[in-house]
């Protein structure tokens, strides 16, 4: 196997890059998918709240203004090749100062604090939080996934029984929905991982929200359930930003993984309106 | 949907004219507040210290904007998630704050307290931040700039939107649009 080097320099550049992106543009599919809910929608309030948020997309991409003021907990996915080697610094320390410095050119908000209970913040927005898959080829994906606290706060986790239907599973997410209602931002891209150990589950539901939104579940099992959670959650009324509406999902995505007889965790990630990452394949 | 325009600081009597799900457009000076400028005016208050601002009527914007761009009035700032401040809105009522405005549902403690001090609480456009910058004409850090985005900026405004969410007759904007 050929090996191939990339430079921390040029992974440095794509951060900066990315985390532009994700922070002043939200993708394209992100901005269609609102506007088809707009259309649908029937209700003044709804109507007008996606409409703003259409707008919003619109003021930050042109004035460089971020789309929200909370510019999220950074998070960085890598999928690094087997056959890559790494040239020039650390990669988490080169990683870490391009988000900083990104984020002190951008005017990006700093959110980070340095300790959970002393509280004070680092003034960089890092650390940001890094996660490496190693995979076969000669090629480093970057994804860098920006998540506000809002939406990270209605993180739900529950741990059922091997043996619960689909039914219980279906409840317990709609329950969830509706009690986060306005919080987390509706309408959300709800991410949801099943399987694997809690702490994979909660990944899961994170990565589950990068799948190609034009694309369905590649299992036909899991693209059903999906298309059935999504039907039942518009019909919760939540709506955009909770203010009532049939627009309460944009997107369901499961990630499903192999599991431990005993244990059945289901984690949920309830993204926000504005969807933010971007990703580049070095 | 009827459009009513409030210049602020806001009246018992204004107050007392909103009702769930009234679309506002304010004008006039706001004050932004989150978690850590929430403690420590209660804090303060509960000491005696002079206040960083006359609470009379004043209203409250749960955000933490962005830092400011050169030549733009303010950088990005949309409202945080009012739930967390919960705990200090009875305090910050009986001080004489008269509004709030954040997303999100408040617990039965903040609405009652709105109900008892004749206050109300506005949502506005949560993740609309870029849209929502361009409501604020002027902004300046007046107290705990030591807390970096969770300092008190006073803003001033322009139509800033916002839709009453909870007003003092119990009326409450989400349970209101679950029961649609």
């Amino acid at each position: 196997m050929k090996q191939r080097t990339i430079h921390t320099d040029a992974i440095r550049e794509a951060v900066d890059r990315l985390l532009y992106q994700a922070n002043f543009e939200l993708p394209e599919q992100v901005s269609s998918l609102l506007s088809e809910m707009k259309h649908n929608e029937t209700g003044e309030i709804a109507r007008m709240t996606l409409s703003v948020l259409e707008e919003n997309a619109l003021i930050a991409k042109n004035e460089s203004l971020p789309l929200c003021q909370d510019c999220g907990a950074v998070i960085v996915f890598l999928e690094l090749g087997q056959q890559v080697c790494i040239a020039g610094g650390t990669l988490n320390d080169e990683i870490q100062s391009a988000v900083a410095e990104a984020y002190q050119k951008y005017y990006l908000r700093k959110s980070i604090v340095g300790d959970p209970l002393k509280r004070d913040n680092t003034g960089t927005n890092t650390p940001c939080f890094i996660h490496t898959d190693i995979v076969p080829g000669d090629t480093l994906a970057v994804t860098a996934y920006l998540k506000g606290g809002g939406s990270e706060n209605m993180t739900a986790l529950k741990m059922f029984r091997p043996t619960a239907s689909i039914e219980e599973i279906s409840d317990f997410i709609e329950h969830s929905v509706i009690e986060a209602g306005p919080n987390p931002c509706p309408p959300l891209f709800l991410g949801i991982g099943i399987g694997g150990t809690a702490d994979a589950a909660v990944l899961n539901s994170k990565k589950a929200v990068l799948r190609d939104l034009s694309s369905g579940n590649p299992d036909p099992f899991y693209d059903d359930l999906e298309q059935s959670l999504l039907a039942r959650l518009n019909r919760t009324m939540v709506g955009p930003l909770g203010m009532g509406g049939t627009s309460t999902v944009a997107k369901v995505f499961i990630k499903p993984e192999a599991t431990h007889i005993a244990i059945l965790p289901v984690a949920l990630n309830m993204n926000c309106h504005s969807l933010r990452y971007a990703r580049e394949v070095l | 949907m009827s459009v009513i325009r409030i210049q602020t600081p806001i009246t018992e009597e204004i107050a007392a004219s909103l009702r769930v799900p009234d679309m506002v457009l304010l004008s006039g000076t706001i004050y932004t507040a989150r978690d850590r400028a929430h403690k420590r005016i209660i804090e303060m208050a509960e000491q005696g210290e002079p206040l960083p601002l006359d609470p009379k009527g004043q209203v409250i914007y749960y955000a933490g904007p962005s830092p400011t761009p050169p030549g733009k009035p303010v950088g990005a700032v949309g409202p945080t998630t009012s739930y967390r401040m919960d705990p200090f809105t009875e305090g910050m009522l009986a001080l004489g704050f008269r509004a709030f405005i954040g997303k999100g549902k408040r617990s039965s403690e903040v609405r009652q307290a709105i109900a008892l001090y004749r206050g109300v609480y506005f949502s506005t456009f949560g993740g609309a931040a870029a849209y929502l910058s361009k409501r604020v004409v002027r902004s300046s850090v007046i107290a705990f700039e030591e807390f970096g985005p969770e300092a008190i900026y006073r803003f001033e405004v322009k139509d800033f939107p916002v839709i009453v969410t909870n007003d003092m007759y119990g009326g409450d904007l989400y349970e209101s649009a679950l029961q649609q």
